[in-house]
């Protein structure tokens, strides 16, 4: 009796087919090893055929000569004396200028807009609200291209240049800015100015900790003023100005020396900020809707200005839901700097998918890669935004 | 996007169908023609205001059309871009691409290309504001120059500058109508591109009293069409079509004598329309293949002197491109 009860309660033994443990495992593996096969099969049918076509394949040509100019190179870069390979890092470099700096304004601008459009003042709140509403519904390929002509066409030619005194020369070749170039005792003032920021850095953490725990509030602001910024000022005067400018000249056809700004990266830069803002205005407006009225309202019975309940009680709950769209536009307007193809700035699409590709005929090895890149680049942004995001988060007690 | 689009497009074309062999039959098959063109230069390939394509390079699109199809108007024009050009051949989008496109080895070998003759020899030219008071291409050190990208031209003006020590600033467009936009704004002292396009891009401009053409000529440009390695019947077609042209210019029998030219009891001209011979069915068309050609689009020089010539408002020069036994080196090898 007691063997077959025993026998009873073990679980009934199934055959292994039969357990859906064992089937699901089965099943992915073999949707895996389809996938695979298929890839397999694309891949090498593909290389078969190039090889047939006597198309060229490989990557050797990432080493031969590149042979054309590139108009912006923030690395050196030279026609005859650089590589294919390097010439896919200018326009790398490019890429992530124009993204980064982009990325920077259309916070900021996307921000201010997106706090106006809620604002109680009937003017500001309508214009934000137009703004967004016809910046969000226009092509950024039109908007590009209307920038670009907007800049050239507004901008006077060479030989009738602006002329700032102090060096600085805009015309539709670009804007000039005299360079600064470092001499001896520079190196001070740079340690000063570092110094200045590591210790604003930590009064700022002790002016907390002593608020915590006194409730005494420091000038933490002006402190940190008086530090980065005064302070290295007193030590270059001290040191006797020790700088130099090269000044853009005149020549007969361009301006040369100084720093330059090409009119196509002014005009991708503002279209793609400007573009980008007003989405990141609707994001703002949209997170800080999400946060309940009762915060502002307890916010003031608590005697707090509307300034300190918009930063203090507010945007740090806003953010929480602000954060992963946020993230999302900043991949769209580090993948929408590619239409600088349309205006002639040479970022990684126009540089290499363009120019590279042309030059070698390897389509699919350029595009390959530039997709992988582009996927490399949004990932990262994706990464650090969410451990922006986990920082954020509400931490429960 | 386009861009991605084609590569994928070439990767998936390449990746499920063997490359094919048989670009005749499909043509004839299909009943079109599928050309490669440029949508936008005036005199070699350009829609009008009714859509209907004329240029230089597009006449022989209808050459090859009228001797495979006989019929000229029986072809699909497919606009292209310098740097999309290669890869829509390469992935069968078009049977044949005729875009005043530079014959170089690199391009001959390492892209699955066969250039089938040259069509029109060029060479790489700049052009300036007058204003600017330059005379030559040598005194254009520091300049900015506007170019197309993909082409041989952004190459050669690299080296140009190069071997003469000069400063250079290159500012590089996707499409030649971008370029020549933003030379016309003032964004460039100098657009660069092969001579006979400086002729047609300059129609374009604002006042194109205003520019001037240098006479440096910088580089060699023979321009031709080109097909998909690997089908030489194919390639036989459009060679012959060229050279059927040029033949037609050397024995004197344009579109208007043709009809003469039947009755010819010249050797030649008998082998030329097909009362002699079976030459076109060697090539895998009929007997008259070399008389649709005339009778629909023309001989070579008359399709010159139509679209970039005397009769056009471009007012080119033949120079190089005069026949062989006229002073130029358009020389094409006897049918027989």
């Amino acid at each position: 009796m007691s063997g077959e009860l025993s026998a009873n309660s073990r679980p009934a033994r199934v055959a292994y087919y039969n357990d859906p443990k064992v089937r699901s495992i089965a099943y992915q593996a073999l949707l895996c090893a389809i996938v695979a096969f298929l890839i397999y099969g694309a891949a090498t049918n593909a290389i078969e055929n190039l090889a047939r076509a006597r198309i060229a394949s490989g990557f050797g040509f990432w080493n031969a000569t590149a042979g054309f100019d590139i108009s912006q190179t923030l690395i050196e870069y030279s026609p005859r004396a650089s590589t294919y390979g390097r010439a896919f890092w200018v326009g790398l470099l490019n890429t992530l200028l124009v993204s980064a700096i982009g990325i920077v304004l259309a916070t900021i601008l996307g921000f201010i807009v997106g706090i106006s459009r809620l604002s109680r003042n009937w003017l500001l709140a309508r214009i934000a609200g137009g703004y967004v509403e016809i910046i969000r519904n226009t092509p950024l390929l039109l908007q590009l291209l209307f920038w670009y002509n907007a800049v050239l066409k507004a901008l006077p030619g060479l030989r009738d240049s602006l002329v700032v005194p102090g060096g600085l020369y805009l015309n539709n070749r670009g804007l000039y800015l005299p360079k600064p170039l470092l001499e001896t005792g520079s190196g001070l003032v740079g340690l000063g100015f570092t110094v200045g920021i590591l210790g604003a850095i930590a009064l700022y953490l002790w002016a907390r900790r002593r608020q915590e725990r006194t409730g005494q509030q420091t000038p933490v602001f002006w402190l940190s003023v008086g530090l980065v910024i005064v302070a290295p000022l007193l030590i270059f005067a001290a040191a006797g100005f020790p700088i130099a400018f090269e000044y853009p000249q005149a020549g007969r056809f361009n301006i040369t020396g100084g720093i330059e700004i090409l009119p196509e990266f002014a005009a991708l830069l503002f279209g793609l900020s400007i573009y980008t803002a007003a989405f990141i205005a609707e994001v703002v407006r949209a997170g800080i809707l999400a946060v309940s009225h009762g915060q502002t309202e307890a916010a003031f019975s608590l005697g707090l200005r509307p300034g300190p309940t918009l930063r203090l009680i507010v945007v740090p709950q806003a953010m929480r839901v602000i954060i992963p769209p946020l993230t999302s536009q900043y991949l769209n307007l580090t993948k929408n700097s590619s239409l600088a193809v349309a205006i002639g700035y040479p970022d990684l699409v126009q540089v290499f998918t363009g120019t590279v590709l042309n030059q070698t005929g390897q389509a699919v090895e350029v595009v390959a890669i530039t997709m992988l890149v582009y996927l490399v680049i949004s990932l990262f942004t994706s990464l650090l935004m969410n451990i922006y995001n986990s920082r954020m988060a509400l931490v429960e007690r | 996007m386009k861009r991605f689009s084609t590569a994928l497009m070439l990767f998936a074309a390449l990746a499920v169908q063997g490359a094919s062999a048989q670009t005749l039959k499909a043509v004839k098959d299909r009943g079109m023609l599928n050309c490669g063109a440029n949508g936008t230069l005036a005199g070699f390939g350009l829609p009008d205001a009714q859509g209907k394509w004329t240029g230089f390079d597009v006449d022989f699109c209808r050459a090859i059309a009228a001797a495979v199809l006989n019929d000229a108007n029986k072809v699909k024009f497919v606009p292209l871009s310098a740097k999309d050009r290669f890869t829509a051949l390469q992935s069968g989008e078009v049977d044949v691409l005729v875009r005043n496109t530079t014959w170089t080895s690199s391009r001959d070998t390492s892209l699955g290309l066969n250039f089938t003759g040259v069509n029109y020899y060029d060479g790489q030219g700049f052009m300036v504001r007058k204003a600017l008071k330059v005379n030559s291409a040598l005194e254009l050190n520091g300049a900015a120059v506007c170019v197309q990208q993909g082409t041989t031209t952004e190459l050669n003006l690299a080296d140009y500058f190069g071997a003469h020590k000069m400063q250079l600033k290159t500012v590089t467009f996707a499409t030649a109508n971008e370029a020549v936009k933003a030379y016309d704004a003032g964004r460039c002292d100098a657009y660069t591109t092969d001579a006979s396009g400086l002729y047609g891009e300059r129609l374009r401009l604002a006042n194109p009293n205003d520019h001037v053409i240098l006479p440096e000529i910088i580089s060699k440009e023979p321009l031709g069409p080109a097909v998909r390695h690997g089908d030489d019947q194919w390639f036989d077609v459009v060679k012959w079509t060229l050279f059927a042209m040029l033949d037609a210019e050397e024995l004197n029998i344009s579109s208007k004598t043709i009809d003469e030219a039947l009755k010819s009891s010249n050797p030649e001209i008998k082998r030329f329309v097909g009362t002699e011979g079976n030459y076109g069915e060697q090539l895998g068309l009929t007997k008259d293949w070399a008389v649709r050609i005339i009778r629909q689009v023309g001989n070579y020089g008359e399709s010159f002197e139509r679209n970039v010539g005397q009769g056009s408002p471009l007012k080119i020069e033949r120079g190089l491109n005069k026949l062989w036994n006229k002073g130029g080196i358009q020389y094409a090898p006897p049918i027989r």
